[in-house]
């Protein structure tokens, strides 16, 4: 168990570092205007003094090597066109609880959706309320995302009768949001909770409770759904996943302060420090939600060791 | 040798015996005649993968529509551009006095309408859908193409293993997305930068799928005794792994398009996209995006809608559908 933690967690560190120094030398292949605020006004001696300034005149290996110790001292470097010369972190530090809240929100929400969905589906398999969960679980999955995020905006906004754009202190407007990002992630554990119950109830354990007499509804939530819900841990990294990306949509949709919303805008903007800086953040996210995923599952079935795992041939 | 005897085995040596007992001698020494009947009733069977499972996949009645649909709007986009009184997909329709035919609704003339330039929807539409889908049929070709040739390379090659396995590992854990923002943030948008940038983050998974393949069935009898005889590498990986492994191959494919049209569909709404003079159905979706706050003009974010959510649905009931037919398992012999 140590051996693999420390294997896996060096395994993350490697992989940021590899994201990091790759990250960071494409960006410097991007045009120089990203650096600039008014980049057609200036001369050509300032533009080339600015560049000095800013270090990237360097050669690549030094620029890389600075660029690190800024990342130890928790400096991101600077925005120049969304921001002009404001620090990325200062900008980041307002943004970044909104979206964690969001982003639990909605995961809580496809938990507490997800899982009754599953257990109805299994229970009533091959019958109408399997083929309606069936239904929507294809649409969720086949439909990209920005569909049905721009319908349920258009007309949920009509019917809940709240402003388009989002407001933080009116309730009411996180409805939306939550809803549409938690739509993926609960198509998703519908879909493996089904499959691992319906696989679980033609195990001989169930036919024993169901000779003792046990109920079927106890059945189906005492014995098939916790041994169901165990492998369903190894899908919270993805669905992590899921939310990070959703988060991108989403935010920019409803015009949300918070990060997704935000590499939209600077996409738009070209700032090459702050497209780097939230790259960057998003992709440490999606690397240590994986880590913890996998942590967990080890910690939520003592069955499951990883020792191994890497052993194939 | 001590060796275990079923009772049915034993049961039917001693039957086997008494018939032979019961034979006069001219019987036993003549030539049997071939009994077709008889023949089928021990162990030949003309049982045929492919006819299988495409028997299966008949039986489910609405994967077979949805082929015949798919095939409907791929032959239809190809043949559109060539019917008469269609519209260039990128002209801007002027009136008789020169005026831009804006926001025109659904008409006889522009059956589904004009967008805000007056360019005529219907051609946008089936010119976009074939952009998008051309998109989606290469990453799925392209990423089959890689990820077979270093897939069985790590499944085979032992020294590989290891190598490829800690791409993977490292790979596997950035988000996709990430990749795709990043890589059409920094090319040029165009066909190439998309297809390049979902093949990039695709590629090793499909490796991976083959490679776990490969792993499994490479030691089977079949393959141990196709190596014992001499058969050299490359034809026991042609000839023994890849027919076994089409199936697979093809419901990651089909699964492929659907994915990719959505990632066109993401990455042209955060503004890094196709340029506007080549239609898709992620550029005719934003631009319905941008209008639909008038409920007359709608009807530009909903004809792109309807007709990717039939697309993306179709080709991913289809991909179920023949995996599941493809499984040896739902075969009844």
């Amino acid at each position: 168990m140590f051996q693999y933690l420390t294997k896996r967690i060096g395994r993350s560190l490697l992989t940021l570092i590899v994201i990091v120094t790759l990250v960071f030398i494409l960006l410097r292949l991007m045009p120089i205007e990203g650096y600039f605020e008014n980049y057609d006004k200036l001369t050509e001696e300032q533009i080339q003094v600015g560049l000095r300034e800013m270090g990237l005149t360097d050669p690549m290996p030094v620029q890389i090597l600075h660029f690190y110790q800024q990342l130890l001292h928790g400096d991101l470097g600077t925005s120049r066109r969304y921001r002009a010369n404001v620090a990325v972190v200062d900008i980041l530090k307002k943004k970044i609880p909104i979206s964690v809240r969001l982003g639990c929100l909605s995961i809580l929400l496809s938990l507490a959706v997800g899982l009754p969905l599953g257990t109805w589906m299994a229970g009533h398999k091959g019958k109408w309320p399997d083929k309606i969960g069936t239904i929507f679980i294809v649409f969720i999955q086949a439909v990209p995302a920005v569909v049905y995020f721009l319908f349920i905006q258009l007309y949920g906004t009509t019917i809940l009768n709240v402003p388009l754009l989002f407001d933080e202190d009116n309730v009411r407007c996180w409805i939306l949001p939550v809803i549409s990002m938690s739509l993926g992630n609960t198509a998703y554990y519908g879909m493996w909770l089904r499959r691992y119950m319906v696989d679980e109830s033609t195990k001989d354990y169930v036919k024993l409770a169901t000779a003792k007499g046990v109920p079927r509804n106890k059945i189906m939530i005492h014995h098939i759904f916790r041994n169901s819900f165990v492998p369903l841990v190894q899908y919270l990294p993805t669905s992590f996943l899921n939310t990070v990306i959703g988060s991108i949509y989403i935010e920019s949709l409803y015009s949300i302060p918070g990060m997704g919303g935000l590499l939209v805008d600077v996409i738009k903007k070209n700032d090459n420090n702050m497209v780097q800086a939230i790259v960057l953040l998003y992709a440490t996210v999606g690397v240590i939600g994986l880590l913890l995923g996998d942590i967990l599952m080890t910690i939520v079935d003592p069955r499951i060791s990883f020792g191994k795992k890497g052993g194939v041939r | 040798m001590l060796r275990y005897k079923s009772k049915t085995v034993s049961k039917l040596e001693n039957k086997v015996q008494e018939q032979l007992e019961n034979m006069s001698d001219e019987e036993l020494l003549s030539f049997a005649e071939f009994d077709e009947e008889n023949s089928e009733k021990t162990a030949y069977s003309n049982y045929s993968y492919w006819r299988s499972t495409f028997q299966a996949f008949r039986k489910n009645k609405v994967a077979v529509v949805l082929v015949w649909l798919v095939l409907g709007i791929i032959f239809f986009t190809i043949i559109q551009p060539f019917l008469p009184g269609q519209y260039d997909p990128n002209y801007i329709n002027n009136d008789s006095t020169g005026v831009q035919y804006r926001n025109i609704a659904p008409c006889s003339q522009f059956w589904f309408g004009t967008n805000s330039i007056g360019q005529d929807l219907w051609a946008r539409i089936w010119a976009g859908t074939r952009n998008s889908m051309m998109i989606g049929i290469c990453v799925a070709i392209i990423e089959a193409l890689i990820g077979i040739v270093v897939g069985v390379l790590w499944g085979y090659v032992r020294k590989l293993d290891w190598f490829f396995t800690e791409i993977y590992n490292i790979l596997d854990n950035i988000p996709n997305t990430i990749i795709l923002i990043l890589i059409s943030y920094i090319m040029k948008p165009g066909v190439g930068t998309l297809i390049f940038a979902m093949c990039l983050t695709r590629w090793i998974q499909m490796a991976r799928f083959i490679r776990n393949q490969v792993l499994i069935i490479r030691d089977r009898e079949y393959n141990l005794a196709s190596r014992c005889v001499g058969t050299p590498t490359k034809k026991v990986v042609t000839r023994n792994l890849l027919p076994y492994l089409v199936s697979v191959i093809m419901l990651r494919m089909a699964l492929t398009v659907p994915e990719a049209i959505g990632n066109e569909v993401f990455i042209t709404y955060i503004g890094l996209g196709l340029p506007t003079n080549i239609p898709s159905l992620g550029r005719l979706i934003d631009d319905g995006r941008q209008l639909m706050m008038s409920a007359s003009l709608r009807y530009q974010l909903i004809f792109p809608t309807v007709v990717v959510s039939i697309v993306t649905i179709s080709f991913y009931i289809i991909g179920n559908a023949f995996s599941d037919a493809a499984d040896p398992k739902n075969h009844i012999a």
